[in-house]
Protein backbone atom coordinates (compact mmCIF):
# COMPACT_ATOMS: atom_id res chain seq x y z
CA UNK A 1 0.00 0.00 0.00
CA UNK A 2 2.89 2.35 0.73
CA UNK A 3 3.93 2.26 -2.92
CA UNK A 4 0.46 3.24 -4.10
CA UNK A 5 0.05 5.97 -1.48
CA UNK A 6 3.42 7.42 -2.39
CA UNK A 7 2.58 7.37 -6.13
CA UNK A 8 -0.79 9.04 -5.56
CA UNK A 9 0.57 11.72 -3.21
CA UNK A 10 3.45 12.56 -5.52
CA UNK A 11 1.09 12.75 -8.47
CA UNK A 12 -1.34 15.08 -6.69
CA UNK A 13 1.37 17.36 -5.30
CA UNK A 14 3.00 17.56 -8.71
CA UNK A 15 -0.31 18.52 -10.31
CA UNK A 16 -0.93 21.14 -7.61
CA UNK A 17 2.55 22.61 -8.00
CA UNK A 18 1.96 22.82 -11.74
CA UNK A 19 -1.60 24.15 -11.75
CA UNK A 20 -1.95 25.91 -8.37
CA UNK A 21 -5.66 25.14 -8.32
CA UNK A 22 -6.19 24.57 -4.61
CA UNK A 23 -3.63 26.19 -2.30
CA UNK A 24 -3.51 29.70 -3.83
CA UNK A 25 -7.32 29.84 -3.82
CA UNK A 26 -7.47 28.69 -0.19
CA UNK A 27 -4.84 31.23 0.83
CA UNK A 28 -6.49 34.09 -1.01
CA UNK A 29 -9.81 33.15 0.54
CA UNK A 30 -8.29 33.08 4.04
CA UNK A 31 -6.62 36.46 3.72
CA UNK A 32 -9.74 38.02 2.16
CA UNK A 33 -11.81 36.68 5.03
CA UNK A 34 -9.43 38.11 7.63
CA UNK A 35 -9.72 41.49 5.91
CA UNK A 36 -13.52 41.19 5.88
CA UNK A 37 -13.54 40.33 9.59
CA UNK A 38 -11.27 43.29 10.25
CA UNK A 39 -13.83 45.67 8.76
CA UNK A 40 -16.98 43.80 9.84
CA UNK A 41 -15.94 43.66 13.48
CA UNK A 42 -14.77 47.25 13.33
CA UNK A 43 -11.89 46.50 15.68
CA UNK A 44 -8.20 47.04 15.33
CA UNK A 45 -7.48 43.64 16.81
CA UNK A 46 -9.09 40.61 18.36
CA UNK A 47 -7.96 38.20 21.03
CA UNK A 48 -9.08 35.22 23.10
CA UNK A 49 -12.22 33.33 22.08
CA UNK A 50 -13.12 35.79 19.33
CA UNK A 51 -9.68 35.49 17.73
CA UNK A 52 -9.80 31.71 17.93
CA UNK A 53 -13.27 31.67 16.39
CA UNK A 54 -12.27 33.93 13.51
CA UNK A 55 -9.15 31.89 12.82
CA UNK A 56 -10.87 28.50 12.83
CA UNK A 57 -13.99 29.49 10.92
CA UNK A 58 -11.74 30.96 8.23
CA UNK A 59 -9.47 27.91 8.04
CA UNK A 60 -12.39 25.47 7.92
CA UNK A 61 -14.14 27.38 5.15
CA UNK A 62 -10.86 27.50 3.24
CA UNK A 63 -10.51 23.73 3.68
CA UNK A 64 -13.93 23.22 2.08
CA UNK A 65 -12.58 24.82 -1.11
CA UNK A 66 -9.95 22.09 -1.42
CA UNK A 67 -12.36 19.28 -0.53
CA UNK A 68 -14.45 20.08 -3.59
CA UNK A 69 -11.39 19.83 -5.85
CA UNK A 70 -9.79 16.77 -4.27
CA UNK A 71 -11.23 14.13 -6.61
CA UNK A 72 -11.98 16.24 -9.68
CA UNK A 73 -9.05 14.94 -11.73
CA UNK A 74 -9.88 11.34 -10.76
CA UNK A 75 -13.45 11.79 -11.97
CA UNK A 76 -12.91 13.98 -15.04
CA UNK A 77 -9.64 12.53 -16.29
CA UNK A 78 -10.27 8.85 -15.58
CA UNK A 79 -8.07 8.57 -12.51
CA UNK A 80 -10.65 6.46 -10.71
CA UNK A 81 -10.70 3.86 -13.49
CA UNK A 82 -6.92 3.72 -13.70
CA UNK A 83 -6.63 3.33 -9.94
CA UNK A 84 -9.45 0.79 -9.60
CA UNK A 85 -7.83 -1.45 -12.20
CA UNK A 86 -4.49 -1.47 -10.42
CA UNK A 87 -3.63 -4.27 -8.00
CA UNK A 88 -3.60 -2.03 -4.94
CA UNK A 89 -5.66 -1.70 -1.78
CA UNK A 90 -8.41 0.87 -2.31
CA UNK A 91 -7.67 2.34 1.10
CA UNK A 92 -4.48 3.71 -0.47
CA UNK A 93 -6.61 6.34 -2.21
CA UNK A 94 -8.17 7.41 1.10
CA UNK A 95 -4.81 7.67 2.81
CA UNK A 96 -3.21 9.48 -0.13
CA UNK A 97 -6.01 12.01 -0.57
CA UNK A 98 -6.14 12.71 3.17
CA UNK A 99 -2.36 13.21 3.14
CA UNK A 100 -2.62 15.57 0.18
CA UNK A 101 -5.39 17.60 1.84
CA UNK A 102 -3.29 17.72 4.99
CA UNK A 103 -0.36 19.08 2.96
CA UNK A 104 -2.64 21.72 1.43
CA UNK A 105 -3.91 22.77 4.88
CA UNK A 106 -0.40 23.02 6.31
CA UNK A 107 0.78 25.03 3.29
CA UNK A 108 -2.13 27.45 3.68
CA UNK A 109 -1.65 27.78 7.44
CA UNK A 110 2.05 28.56 7.02
CA UNK A 111 0.98 31.80 5.36
CA UNK A 112 -2.54 32.33 6.71
CA UNK A 113 -1.66 32.20 10.42
CA UNK A 114 1.07 34.87 10.11
CA UNK A 115 -1.33 36.91 7.98
CA UNK A 116 -3.95 36.58 10.72
CA UNK A 117 -1.41 37.69 13.31
CA UNK A 118 -0.56 40.76 11.25
CA UNK A 119 -4.07 41.73 10.14
CA UNK A 120 -6.24 40.95 13.15
CA UNK A 121 -4.61 39.34 16.13
CA UNK A 122 -3.81 41.52 19.17
CA UNK A 123 -1.36 39.38 21.16
CA UNK A 124 1.72 37.98 19.48
CA UNK A 125 1.29 34.27 18.75
CA UNK A 126 5.01 33.51 18.51
CA UNK A 127 5.48 32.70 22.16
CA UNK A 128 2.80 30.02 21.98
CA UNK A 129 3.74 28.72 18.55
CA UNK A 130 4.46 25.10 19.60
CA UNK A 131 1.09 24.83 21.37
CA UNK A 132 -0.68 26.47 18.44
CA UNK A 133 1.01 24.03 16.06
CA UNK A 134 -0.20 21.10 18.20
CA UNK A 135 -3.81 22.30 17.94
CA UNK A 136 -3.44 22.98 14.20
CA UNK A 137 -1.98 19.52 13.60
CA UNK A 138 -4.70 17.66 15.49
CA UNK A 139 -7.48 19.66 13.85
CA UNK A 140 -5.92 19.35 10.39
CA UNK A 141 -5.83 15.56 10.59
CA UNK A 142 -9.54 15.44 11.36
CA UNK A 143 -10.38 17.95 8.64
CA UNK A 144 -8.27 16.02 6.12
CA UNK A 145 -10.02 12.72 6.87
CA UNK A 146 -13.53 14.21 6.87
CA UNK A 147 -12.69 16.27 3.79
CA UNK A 148 -11.54 13.19 1.91
CA UNK A 149 -14.69 11.33 2.81
CA UNK A 150 -16.94 14.23 1.84
CA UNK A 151 -14.95 14.92 -1.33
CA UNK A 152 -15.34 11.29 -2.41
CA UNK A 153 -19.07 11.45 -1.71
CA UNK A 154 -19.51 14.78 -3.44
CA UNK A 155 -17.70 13.76 -6.60
CA UNK A 156 -20.32 11.04 -7.19
CA UNK A 157 -23.03 13.69 -7.48
CA UNK A 158 -23.83 16.28 -10.11
CA UNK A 159 -24.08 19.01 -7.46
CA UNK A 160 -20.62 18.67 -5.99
CA UNK A 161 -20.33 22.40 -5.23
CA UNK A 162 -23.43 22.22 -3.05
CA UNK A 163 -23.03 18.79 -1.50
CA UNK A 164 -19.47 19.22 -0.26
CA UNK A 165 -20.07 22.27 1.99
CA UNK A 166 -23.51 21.02 3.06
CA UNK A 167 -21.96 17.77 4.30
CA UNK A 168 -18.59 19.04 5.43
CA UNK A 169 -19.56 22.02 7.55
CA UNK A 170 -21.89 20.17 9.98
CA UNK A 171 -19.39 17.32 10.25
CA UNK A 172 -16.67 19.82 11.16
CA UNK A 173 -18.64 21.51 13.97
CA UNK A 174 -16.86 19.39 16.61
CA UNK A 175 -13.51 20.44 15.13
CA UNK A 176 -14.56 24.08 15.14
CA UNK A 177 -15.64 23.91 18.79
CA UNK A 178 -12.68 21.90 20.07
CA UNK A 179 -10.03 23.73 18.04
CA UNK A 180 -11.39 27.17 18.96
CA UNK A 181 -11.64 26.26 22.66
CA UNK A 182 -8.12 24.84 22.60
CA UNK A 183 -6.75 27.88 20.81
CA UNK A 184 -8.55 30.61 22.77
CA UNK A 185 -6.34 30.53 25.90
CA UNK A 186 -3.26 30.81 23.69
CA UNK A 187 -4.47 34.06 22.15
CA UNK A 188 -5.39 36.05 25.27
CA UNK A 189 -4.09 39.63 25.34
CA UNK A 190 -3.35 39.50 29.06
CA UNK A 191 -0.98 36.58 28.61
CA UNK A 192 -1.34 33.12 27.16
CA UNK A 193 -2.80 30.43 29.35
CA UNK A 194 -2.03 26.74 29.22
CA UNK A 195 -3.14 24.39 26.51
CA UNK A 196 -6.46 22.82 27.56
CA UNK A 197 -5.84 19.08 27.41
CA UNK A 198 -9.55 18.26 27.39
CA UNK A 199 -10.08 19.92 24.02
CA UNK A 200 -6.96 18.36 22.57
CA UNK A 201 -8.36 15.00 23.64
CA UNK A 202 -11.64 15.83 21.89
CA UNK A 203 -9.72 16.60 18.70
CA UNK A 204 -7.73 13.38 18.97
CA UNK A 205 -10.93 11.40 19.54
CA UNK A 206 -12.55 13.07 16.53
CA UNK A 207 -9.54 12.12 14.39
CA UNK A 208 -9.74 8.53 15.58
CA UNK A 209 -13.50 8.15 15.12
CA UNK A 210 -13.58 9.66 11.64
CA UNK A 211 -10.42 7.84 10.65
CA UNK A 212 -12.05 4.51 11.50
CA UNK A 213 -15.33 5.55 9.86
CA UNK A 214 -13.56 6.58 6.67
CA UNK A 215 -11.59 3.34 6.62
CA UNK A 216 -14.84 1.36 6.97
CA UNK A 217 -16.89 3.11 4.29
CA UNK A 218 -14.40 4.41 1.72
CA UNK A 219 -14.40 1.20 -0.35
CA UNK A 220 -18.15 1.49 -0.86
CA UNK A 221 -17.82 5.04 -2.13
CA UNK A 222 -15.61 3.80 -4.96
CA UNK A 223 -18.05 1.08 -6.04
CA UNK A 224 -20.26 1.75 -9.05
CA UNK B 1 -5.62 -19.54 -14.50
CA UNK B 2 -5.10 -23.01 -15.90
CA UNK B 3 -4.32 -23.40 -19.60
CA UNK B 4 -7.73 -24.70 -20.64
CA UNK B 5 -9.77 -22.24 -18.60
CA UNK B 6 -11.44 -19.61 -20.77
CA UNK B 7 -10.18 -16.05 -20.47
CA UNK B 8 -13.77 -14.81 -20.42
CA UNK B 9 -16.92 -16.77 -19.66
CA UNK B 10 -20.29 -15.01 -19.55
CA UNK B 11 -23.59 -16.64 -18.79
CA UNK B 12 -26.80 -14.58 -19.06
CA UNK B 13 -24.92 -11.44 -18.13
CA UNK B 14 -27.19 -8.52 -17.38
CA UNK B 15 -26.53 -4.96 -16.32
CA UNK B 16 -28.87 -2.00 -15.93
CA UNK B 17 -28.54 1.70 -15.16
CA UNK B 18 -31.58 2.34 -13.02
CA UNK B 19 -34.58 1.31 -15.11
CA UNK B 20 -32.63 1.19 -18.37
CA UNK B 21 -31.31 -2.23 -19.33
CA UNK B 22 -27.84 -1.87 -20.85
CA UNK B 23 -27.03 -5.57 -21.19
CA UNK B 24 -29.23 -8.63 -21.01
CA UNK B 25 -28.71 -12.35 -21.57
CA UNK B 26 -25.16 -12.21 -22.90
CA UNK B 27 -23.62 -15.66 -22.96
CA UNK B 28 -20.29 -16.50 -24.55
CA UNK B 29 -16.85 -17.96 -23.97
CA UNK B 30 -13.50 -16.62 -25.09
CA UNK B 31 -10.46 -18.88 -24.98
CA UNK B 32 -7.01 -17.61 -24.14
CA UNK B 33 -5.05 -16.02 -26.96
CA UNK B 34 -8.19 -15.34 -28.97
CA UNK B 35 -9.99 -12.14 -29.88
CA UNK B 36 -13.64 -11.30 -29.31
CA UNK B 37 -14.93 -8.54 -31.58
CA UNK B 38 -18.00 -6.73 -30.27
CA UNK B 39 -20.19 -4.87 -32.73
CA UNK B 40 -23.29 -2.80 -32.29
CA UNK B 41 -24.71 0.67 -32.79
CA UNK B 42 -24.16 3.46 -30.26
CA UNK B 43 -25.87 2.59 -26.98
CA UNK B 44 -25.97 -1.13 -27.77
CA UNK B 45 -24.10 -1.96 -24.55
CA UNK B 46 -20.58 -2.51 -25.88
CA UNK B 47 -18.83 -0.16 -23.50
CA UNK B 48 -20.88 -1.45 -20.57
CA UNK B 49 -19.70 -4.97 -21.41
CA UNK B 50 -16.10 -3.78 -21.49
CA UNK B 51 -16.45 -2.02 -18.13
CA UNK B 52 -17.97 -5.12 -16.54
CA UNK B 53 -15.02 -7.17 -17.80
CA UNK B 54 -12.64 -4.50 -16.51
CA UNK B 55 -14.16 -4.91 -13.00
CA UNK B 56 -15.31 -1.28 -13.13
CA UNK B 57 -19.03 -2.15 -13.19
CA UNK B 58 -20.81 -4.86 -11.24
CA UNK B 59 -22.92 -7.31 -13.21
CA UNK B 60 -26.55 -7.25 -12.08
CA UNK B 61 -27.56 -10.63 -13.47
CA UNK B 62 -25.92 -13.83 -14.61
CA UNK B 63 -22.34 -14.85 -14.04
CA UNK B 64 -19.05 -13.41 -15.25
CA UNK B 65 -15.69 -15.11 -15.08
CA UNK B 66 -12.55 -13.28 -16.17
CA UNK B 67 -9.19 -15.04 -16.23
CA UNK B 68 -10.71 -17.84 -14.19
CA UNK B 69 -12.05 -15.57 -11.45
CA UNK B 70 -15.71 -14.88 -10.78
CA UNK B 71 -16.73 -11.23 -10.82
CA UNK B 72 -17.42 -9.18 -8.86
CA UNK B 73 -16.42 -11.32 -5.86
CA UNK B 74 -12.91 -12.11 -7.02
CA UNK B 75 -12.33 -8.89 -8.92
CA UNK B 76 -9.36 -8.13 -6.67
CA UNK B 77 -7.56 -11.13 -8.12
CA UNK B 78 -7.72 -9.97 -11.73
CA UNK B 79 -7.04 -6.27 -11.21
CA UNK B 80 -3.59 -5.72 -12.52
CA UNK B 81 -4.02 -8.45 -15.13
CA UNK B 82 -6.35 -6.47 -17.38
CA UNK B 83 -5.45 -3.60 -19.70
CA UNK B 84 -8.08 -1.13 -20.88
CA UNK B 85 -8.01 1.29 -23.78
CA UNK B 86 -11.29 3.13 -23.55
CA UNK B 87 -12.97 6.20 -25.00
CA UNK B 88 -11.00 8.38 -22.61
CA UNK B 89 -7.23 7.96 -22.36
CA UNK B 90 -7.29 7.80 -18.51
CA UNK B 91 -4.36 10.19 -18.37
CA UNK B 92 -3.91 13.27 -16.20
CA UNK B 93 -3.84 16.28 -18.49
CA UNK B 94 -1.41 18.28 -16.36
CA UNK B 95 1.18 15.52 -16.18
CA UNK B 96 3.49 14.67 -19.04
CA UNK B 97 3.11 11.44 -20.96
CA UNK B 98 6.12 9.97 -19.15
CA UNK B 99 4.89 11.12 -15.73
CA UNK B 100 1.50 9.55 -16.37
CA UNK B 101 3.06 6.26 -17.34
CA UNK B 102 5.50 6.30 -14.43
CA UNK B 103 2.56 6.91 -12.10
CA UNK B 104 0.70 3.89 -13.48
CA UNK B 105 3.93 1.86 -13.48
CA UNK B 106 4.27 2.51 -9.75
CA UNK B 107 0.68 1.45 -9.13
CA UNK B 108 1.36 -1.77 -11.02
CA UNK B 109 4.84 -2.21 -9.54
CA UNK B 110 6.47 -2.09 -12.97
CA UNK B 111 9.98 -0.71 -13.54
CA UNK B 112 10.55 2.61 -15.27
CA UNK B 113 12.42 0.96 -18.15
CA UNK B 114 9.14 -0.40 -19.45
CA UNK B 115 7.83 3.17 -19.78
CA UNK B 116 10.68 4.23 -22.05
CA UNK B 117 10.43 1.01 -24.03
CA UNK B 118 6.72 1.48 -24.75
CA UNK B 119 6.96 5.19 -25.50
CA UNK B 120 9.67 4.38 -28.01
CA UNK B 121 7.61 1.60 -29.53
CA UNK B 122 4.65 3.90 -30.27
CA UNK B 123 6.84 6.74 -31.51
CA UNK B 124 6.21 9.03 -28.54
CA UNK B 125 9.69 9.16 -27.03
CA UNK B 126 10.32 12.70 -28.31
CA UNK B 127 7.05 14.02 -26.88
CA UNK B 128 7.31 12.11 -23.59
CA UNK B 129 8.00 15.23 -21.53
CA UNK B 130 5.10 17.27 -22.82
CA UNK B 131 1.92 17.56 -20.77
CA UNK B 132 -0.90 15.43 -22.07
CA UNK B 133 -3.11 18.49 -22.57
CA UNK B 134 -0.60 19.68 -25.19
CA UNK B 135 -0.80 16.43 -27.15
CA UNK B 136 -3.20 15.75 -30.01
CA UNK B 137 -5.93 13.18 -29.41
CA UNK B 138 -4.03 10.69 -31.51
CA UNK B 139 -0.86 11.15 -29.48
CA UNK B 140 -2.79 10.86 -26.23
CA UNK B 141 -4.33 7.66 -27.59
CA UNK B 142 -0.86 6.26 -28.23
CA UNK B 143 0.13 7.06 -24.64
CA UNK B 144 -3.12 5.45 -23.45
CA UNK B 145 -2.17 2.29 -25.31
CA UNK B 146 1.19 2.35 -23.53
CA UNK B 147 -0.65 2.73 -20.21
CA UNK B 148 -2.82 -0.28 -20.95
CA UNK B 149 0.20 -2.41 -21.86
CA UNK B 150 2.57 -1.31 -19.08
CA UNK B 151 1.92 -4.32 -16.88
CA UNK B 152 1.79 -6.87 -19.74
CA UNK B 153 -1.89 -7.70 -19.14
CA UNK B 154 -3.34 -11.17 -19.67
CA UNK B 155 -6.53 -9.64 -21.09
CA UNK B 156 -6.66 -6.53 -23.22
CA UNK B 157 -9.92 -4.60 -23.52
CA UNK B 158 -9.94 -2.28 -26.51
CA UNK B 159 -12.70 0.22 -27.22
CA UNK B 160 -12.02 1.70 -30.66
CA UNK B 161 -8.25 1.64 -30.04
CA UNK B 162 -7.38 3.10 -33.42
CA UNK B 163 -9.74 6.06 -33.10
CA UNK B 164 -7.87 9.32 -33.77
CA UNK B 165 -4.76 7.49 -35.00
CA UNK B 166 -3.32 8.33 -38.41
CA UNK B 167 -2.19 5.39 -40.57
CA UNK B 168 1.41 5.76 -39.40
CA UNK B 169 0.44 5.69 -35.73
CA UNK B 170 -1.98 2.81 -36.32
CA UNK B 171 0.89 0.92 -37.91
CA UNK B 172 3.13 1.68 -34.94
CA UNK B 173 0.69 0.31 -32.38
CA UNK B 174 -0.36 -2.72 -34.46
CA UNK B 175 2.52 -4.96 -33.28
CA UNK B 176 1.57 -4.16 -29.68
CA UNK B 177 -2.20 -4.59 -29.73
CA UNK B 178 -2.94 -6.22 -33.08
CA UNK B 179 -3.57 -9.86 -33.81
CA UNK B 180 0.14 -10.62 -34.12
CA UNK B 181 0.71 -9.58 -30.52
CA UNK B 182 -0.94 -12.87 -29.55
CA UNK B 183 -2.90 -11.33 -26.70
CA UNK B 184 -6.34 -12.26 -25.46
CA UNK B 185 -8.44 -9.33 -26.58
CA UNK B 186 -11.94 -7.98 -26.43
CA UNK B 187 -12.21 -5.46 -29.23
CA UNK B 188 -14.96 -2.96 -29.89
CA UNK B 189 -14.88 -1.56 -33.38
CA UNK B 190 -17.18 0.26 -35.75
CA UNK B 191 -14.89 -0.64 -38.63
CA UNK B 192 -16.65 -3.86 -39.59
CA UNK B 193 -14.06 -5.22 -42.02
CA UNK B 194 -11.11 -4.49 -39.74
CA UNK B 195 -12.97 -5.82 -36.70
CA UNK B 196 -13.85 -9.06 -38.45
CA UNK B 197 -10.29 -9.47 -39.71
CA UNK B 198 -9.04 -9.23 -36.12
CA UNK B 199 -11.70 -11.49 -34.59
CA UNK B 200 -11.92 -15.13 -33.66
CA UNK B 201 -15.25 -14.80 -31.88
CA UNK B 202 -17.97 -12.28 -32.75
CA UNK B 203 -20.66 -10.74 -30.59
CA UNK B 204 -23.28 -8.41 -32.04
CA UNK B 205 -25.38 -6.38 -29.64
CA UNK B 206 -28.61 -4.53 -30.22
CA UNK B 207 -30.19 -2.60 -27.33
CA UNK B 208 -28.12 -4.64 -24.89
CA UNK B 209 -29.21 -8.02 -26.24
CA UNK B 210 -26.95 -10.43 -28.12
CA UNK B 211 -28.36 -10.81 -31.60
CA UNK B 212 -25.23 -12.28 -33.18
CA UNK B 213 -22.92 -14.70 -31.40
CA UNK B 214 -20.43 -16.65 -33.47
CA UNK B 215 -17.66 -18.85 -32.10
CA UNK B 216 -16.01 -18.74 -35.50
CA UNK B 217 -15.60 -15.27 -36.95
CA UNK B 218 -14.88 -16.71 -40.40
CA UNK B 219 -18.51 -17.82 -40.58
CA UNK B 220 -19.74 -14.24 -40.13
CA UNK B 221 -20.13 -11.97 -43.13
CA UNK B 222 -19.63 -8.23 -43.06
CA UNK B 223 -23.24 -7.91 -44.22
CA UNK B 224 -24.47 -9.76 -41.12
CA UNK B 225 -22.59 -7.31 -38.95
CA UNK B 226 -23.69 -4.23 -40.87
CA UNK B 227 -27.30 -5.19 -40.24
CA UNK B 228 -26.67 -4.44 -36.57
CA UNK B 229 -26.30 -0.78 -37.49
CA UNK B 230 -29.42 -0.63 -39.65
Amino acid sequence: MRRAVSALVRKDLRVELRTGEAVPAMLLFSISTFVLFHFALDRRSVDGQLAAGVLWVTLLFAAVLAMGRLFVAEREQGGFDGFLMAPVDRTALLVAKAAVLLCFLVAVELAAVPAFAILLLGPSPWAVLPQLCAVLALADVGVAVVGTLVGALGIQTRTRELIVPILALPLMIPVAIAAARATAPLLVEAGAGGLPGRWLAVLALYDLVFGLLAYAVFDYLLDD
Amino acid sequence: MSGDEPAVALRDLGRAYGERVALSGVTLTLARGRTLAVFGANGAGKTTLLRVLATLLRPHAGSVSVLGRALPGEGWAVRGRIGLVGHEPLLYRDLTAAENLRFHARLHDVGGGRVDELLGAVGMARRADEPVRALSRGMAQRVAICRALLHAPDLLLLDEPLANLDPGAAGAVAPLIGRDAGLTRVLISHDVDRGLAEADVVLGLRAGRPVLVAEDAAAVSARDVRELYA
